[in-house]
C-alpha cells in the first residue's frame, strides 16, 4: 500500500455507558498535514484524539500509524506526543527538566539532551527560562513549555487538545501564528482539536467537522466555508443565512419565494433543499435591472471592519447582511446574490419517521410514549406501524410533564422565517420541529402531536 | 472592659492547656520522688535517664525504643498502603468513591478501645501469637486511614492530565508513578506519615490489647504499669519534657517550611 497516509483511521467506534461517543469514524491524515478536529463540546473530538494518543481503547475499528495497527500499543510506546489543554506540566520540575523528561527516559546522552532542549527553548522563544519553576510562568509561557516538551522528542505526530483554550484572545491570536510557524519549521504532522471555528480556519490544511460522534464534512478551510454539506456545518462555521428552498431544475433554485440562478446541478427537478447564503455574499444595488428582491433594513450594527444588518425581505424573511457601508434603519434597499454564492444542500430529512406499535385502534406507542391517533382501516392493536409526522405538526410545550414525551432542545437553526429545532427525548429519540416560537438550546420541553397529524402505514414484515 | 475580659479568657484557656506541661517541665529539674515537692534545682533526673542509673531504668529505655521502632515501622508501612489506597479511591467514580471514603472514615471515629478489643479477638481467632508483630499490624491498621485522608486532597489539587502526560512522554506506568505522581503527592505523604507516627506514638488502648503476654512494653503501657505499682518513676518527668520539646521543634520546623514554600510561589 504505497500512500503517504501517516495515520489511517478505520471504522472507529466508542461508547461510554451505552452512549455512542464515536460512531464509525473513517479518515486519513497525510504526512506533514495540519489537520483540525472541529466540533461543539461533546461531539467526540477529544475522545478521538485520546484514542490516537492511546489513553482510551476503541470498542471497534483500527488506527493505523504508517500502515501498522497501533490499537494494542500502550501510550508510552507510541511515537506520538500530546499537548494537553491545561498544559499538564510537572510542577516539581523546572522548565529544563520538564522539557528533558522524555529524552531522559529514552536515555539520550546528556550532551544531546542539552542541545535539543536549548534548541526547543529557542524555537518557542523561551531561552533564559530554563531554571524557572513552571508555577512562576504565565499561561502562555506554560503553553510554550508544553509544546517544547512534546516536540523535543521528535514525534511522528503531534496531538494538540484545545491547547489555546485557556489563553486570552490576544495571546491566542499570537500563539496561533507561532503554532503555524512551528508546524512549518518542524514538518511534523499536527492533529489539533478545537471548538473554535475561527482557529480551525486560520490554522488548518484540512478540517474534520464532527457532531454527535460522526464526521459531518472533511475538507480544506475554503471548501468547508464555501461549500458546507449540511445545515450543521453551515451554521457552525461562520455566520450564515440558512433557508428552506426548492431545486426547480439544474442551475435554478427557489428560496425567499423568489427564483435564483445558481451553479448546482444533479439534485433533480422540484426537489426540496436547504440553501446557504453567507451574509457577506448578499449585495446592495441601486440598479433596478440587477435587483433580485427588495428588503427593509431592520437593524444596523458596526462590527469593526464591517456593518452587520438584519433586513426584512418583501416576502417576509429575515436575512443577515454584512457590508462595508451602512444603510439607515427603515430604508428600502435593493439586493442581489451571485449564482456562485448560493450553496445548495441536500435536505437530511423532510419529515419525522418513526416505527411504532398500535396499542389499540386510536393509540400508537412510539418514541417512548403513547400518542393518540385517528382510527384507520386495517390497522389494529398489536400491529407494527410506521408513523410520519411533518416538522410543523409537532407541538412543543413549556412544561415537560404536559407532553406525551419529555425532551430537551438539542440544536436549533434560524431559517429566515422560522426555527428548525432538534429535540432529543428522554429515551434518546430525535424529533425535528419547525416552529415560530423562540426556544433556546437546552430548554426542557414537552412534546405533543395532534392525532390528525400522525400518518400511519402498516409495516410489512 | 470587654477587651480585658476577652483577653483574660484567652489566657485562662491557654494556662489550662499548658499548665500540666509546664508543671512537668519545671519539676523535671528537681530530685524529689514525689511530684509537687521542690527540693532544689538539679539535673540528676536527666543524668539518670541517660545513664540508666535508676530503678527499672533499662526497661524504661527499652519501652522508649519499642515505642519509636513500632511508630516508625507502622507509619512507614501505613504511608505506602494509604497512598496506594488514596490513588485507588480517587480514581473511583460517584457512589463507589463516596462509599470508600465513608468506610475509610469509620476506623478514625471508632473508639480505640473497640479497635483494640476487636483486633485482639481477631488475632486470637486466627491463632496468631501476639507480640511485636501483632502490635505493628494493629498500628498499621489504625494509622492507614489518616494517610489516606492527607493524600486525597493532594490528588484532587493535581492536574488530572499529569499522569497521562508522563505516559505520553514515554514513561511506563511504574516510571510515571515514581517520577511524577509520588513527587506530586510527597507533601501529603509526609504529613500523613507524621500524623501516623504521632498516632502510633501515643496509642495505649490498641497496644494494650494486642501486645500479648510476652511482656512487650511501649512507653504508654510502661507508664500505666508503673503508675499502678505506686507512683510514677521520677525519671519520667524529664522524658516527658524531652518528648514535648521534640514535638514542639518538629511543629515549628514544619511551619517554617510551609511558610517558605508559600513565599516561593
Amino acid at each position: 500500500m504505497a500512500n503517504d497516509y501517516i495515520i489511517d483511521i478505520q471504522h472507529l467506534s466508542k461508547s461510554f455507558g451505552g452512549v455512542k461517543v464515536l460512531d464509525d469514524i473513517n479518515f486519513y491524515i497525510r504526512r506533514g498535514e495540519f489537520i483540525t478536529l472541529l466540533g461543539p463540546s461533546g461531539c467526540g473530538k477529544t475522545t478521538l484524539l485520546r484514542q490516537i494518543a492511546g489513553f482510551i481503547a476503541p470498542d471497534e475499528g483500527r488506527i493505523l500509524l504508517e500502515g501498522k495497527d497501533i490499537s494494542g500499543i500502550p501510550p508510552y510506546q507510541r511515537p506520538l506526543n500530546t499537548v494537553f489543554q491545561r498544559y499538564a506540566l510537572f510542577p516539581h520540575l523546572d522548565v529544563y527538566d520538564n522539557i528533558a523528561f522524555g529524552l531522559k527516559l529514552q536515555k539520550v546522552p546528556p550532551k544531546e539532551i542539552e542541545k535539543r532542549v536549548k534548541k526547543m527553548l529557542k524555537m518557542v522563544s523561551m531561552t533564559d527560562y530554563e531554571d524557572r519553576s513552571v508555577d512562576s510562568l504565565s499561561g502562555g509561557q506554560q503553553q510554550r513549555v508544553a509544546i517544547a516538551r512534546a516536540l523535543v522528542n521528535y514525534p511522528k505526530v503531534l496531538l494538540l487538545d484545545e491547547p489555546l483554550a485557556a489563553l486570552d484572545l490576544k495571546m491566542r491570536k499570537d500563539m496561533q501564528l507561532e503554532l503555524k510557524e512551528i508546524h512549518r519549521k518542524m514538518g511534523i504532522t499536527f492533529i489539533y482539536v478545537t471548538h473554535d471555528q475561527e482557529e480551525a480556519l486560520t490554522l488548518s490544511d484540512t478540517i474534520v467537522v464532527m457532531n454527535e460522534g460522526k464526521i459531518q464534512q472533511i475538507g480544506t478551510p475554503i471548501d468547508i466555508y464555501n461549500e458546507p454539506v449540511n445545515c450543521f456545518v453551515a451554521d457552525f462555521i461562520g455566520e450564515s443565512n440558512i433557508l428552506k428552498g426548492r431545486m426547480i431544475r439544474d442551475r435554478r433554485v427557489a428560496f425567499l419565494k423568489h427564483e435564483f440562478d445558481c451553479v448546482d446541478e444533479g439534485f433533480g427537478e422540484d426537489v426540496p433543499v436547504d440553501v446557504v447564503v453567507r451574509p457577506e455574499d448578499i449585495y446592495f444595488t441601486t440598479d433596478p435591472a440587477k435587483c433580485q428582491f427588495k428588503a427593509k433594513v431592520n437593524s444596523c450594527i458596526f462590527k469593526g471592519v464591517h456593518y452587520e444588518m438584519w433586513v426584512d425581505t418583501d416576502t417576509g424573511y429575515e436575512l443577515m447582511i454584512q457590508d462595508y457601508d451602512p444603510y439607515p434603519v427603515g430604508s428600502e434597499v435593493m439586493l442581489y446574490i451571485d449564482p456562485d454564492d448560493i450553496q445548495v444542500m441536500h435536505k437530511e430529512r423532510t419529515r419525522n419517521v418513526y416505527e411504532g406499535t398500535m396499542v389499540d385502534q386510536t393509540h400508537v406507542d412510539m418514541m417512548g410514549g403513547v400518542f393518540e391517533c385517528l382510527p384507520q382501516e386495517g390497522i389494529g392493536a398489536g400491529d407494527k406501524v410506521q408513523a410520519v409526522i411533518r416538522f410543523e405538526d409537532v407541538d412543543l410545550l413549556d412544561h415537560q410533564e404536559d407532553g406525551v414525551v419529555a425532551g430537551e432542545v438539542h440544536f436549533l437553526i434560524y431559517k429566515g422565517d422560522h426555527y428548525h429545532l432538534t429535540v432529543r427525548t428522554e429515551d434518546d429519540y430525535r424529533i425535528w420541529v419547525d416552529t415560530n416560537d423562540i426556544w433556546d438550546k437546552g430548554d426542557l420541553v414537552g412534546v405533543n402531536i395532534a392525532p390528525e397529524a400522525i400518518k400511519l402505514t402498516r409495516c410489512n414484515d | 472592659m470587654k477587651k480585658v475580659l476577652a483577653k483574660a479568657y484567652l489566657y485562662l484557656l491557654l494556662a489550662m492547656l499548658y499548665a500540666p506541661l509546664i508543671f512537668i517541665a519545671v519539676f523535671s529539674f528537681t530530685e524529689s520522688r514525689v511530684l509537687g515537692n521542690w527540693t532544689g534545682f538539679s539535673t540528676k533526673l536527666y543524668a539518670n535517664l541517660f545513664t540508666g542509673g535508676m530503678n527499672g531504668g533499662s526497661s524504661l529505655l527499652a519501652a522508649v525504643e519499642n515505642t519509636l521502632i513500632i511508630a516508625l515501622i507502622s507509619a512507614a508501612i501505613a504511608t505506602v498502603l494509604g497512598t496506594i489506597a488514596a490513588i485507588g479511591i480517587f480514581n473511583l467514580k460517584g457512589r463507589k468513591k463516596a462509599g470508600m471514603q465513608f468506610l475509610n472514615n469509620i476506623p478514625m471515629i471508632n473508639p480505640d478501645i473497640i479497635t483494640g478489643v476487636s483486633l485482639f479477638l481477631l488475632f486470637v481467632f486466627l491463632g496468631i501469637t501476639q507480640g511485636y508483630v501483632t502490635v505493628v499490624l494493629a498500628h498499621i491498621t489504625f494509622c492507614t486511614p489518616y494517610v489516606v485522608l492527607s493524600v486525597l486532597p493532594k490528588l484532587s489539587q493535581m492536574n488530572p492530565n499529569i499522569y497521562e502526560a508522563a505516559l505520553d512522554l514515554g514513561a511506563t506506568p511504574s516510571q510515571a508513578l515514581r517520577k511524577v505522581l509520588i513527587p506530586e503527592l510527597r507533601p501529603g505523604m509526609i504529613s500523613g506519615f507524621i500524623l501516623a507516627f504521632t498516632m502510633s506514638l501515643d496509642d495505649f488502648a490498641v497496644t494494650f490489647f494486642t501486645r500479648g503476654t510476652i511482656g512487650l512494653e511501649t512507653l504508654s503501657t510502661y507508664i500505666y504499669a508503673d503508675a499502678r505499682k505506686g507512683g510514677l518513676t521520677p525519671e519520667l518527668r524529664p522524658l516527658m519534657t524531652i518528648i514535648f520539646l521534640i514535638v514542639l521543634i518538629l511543629l515549628v520546623v514544619m511551619n517554617i517550611r510551609r511558610q517558605k514554600a508559600n513565599q516561593s510561589k
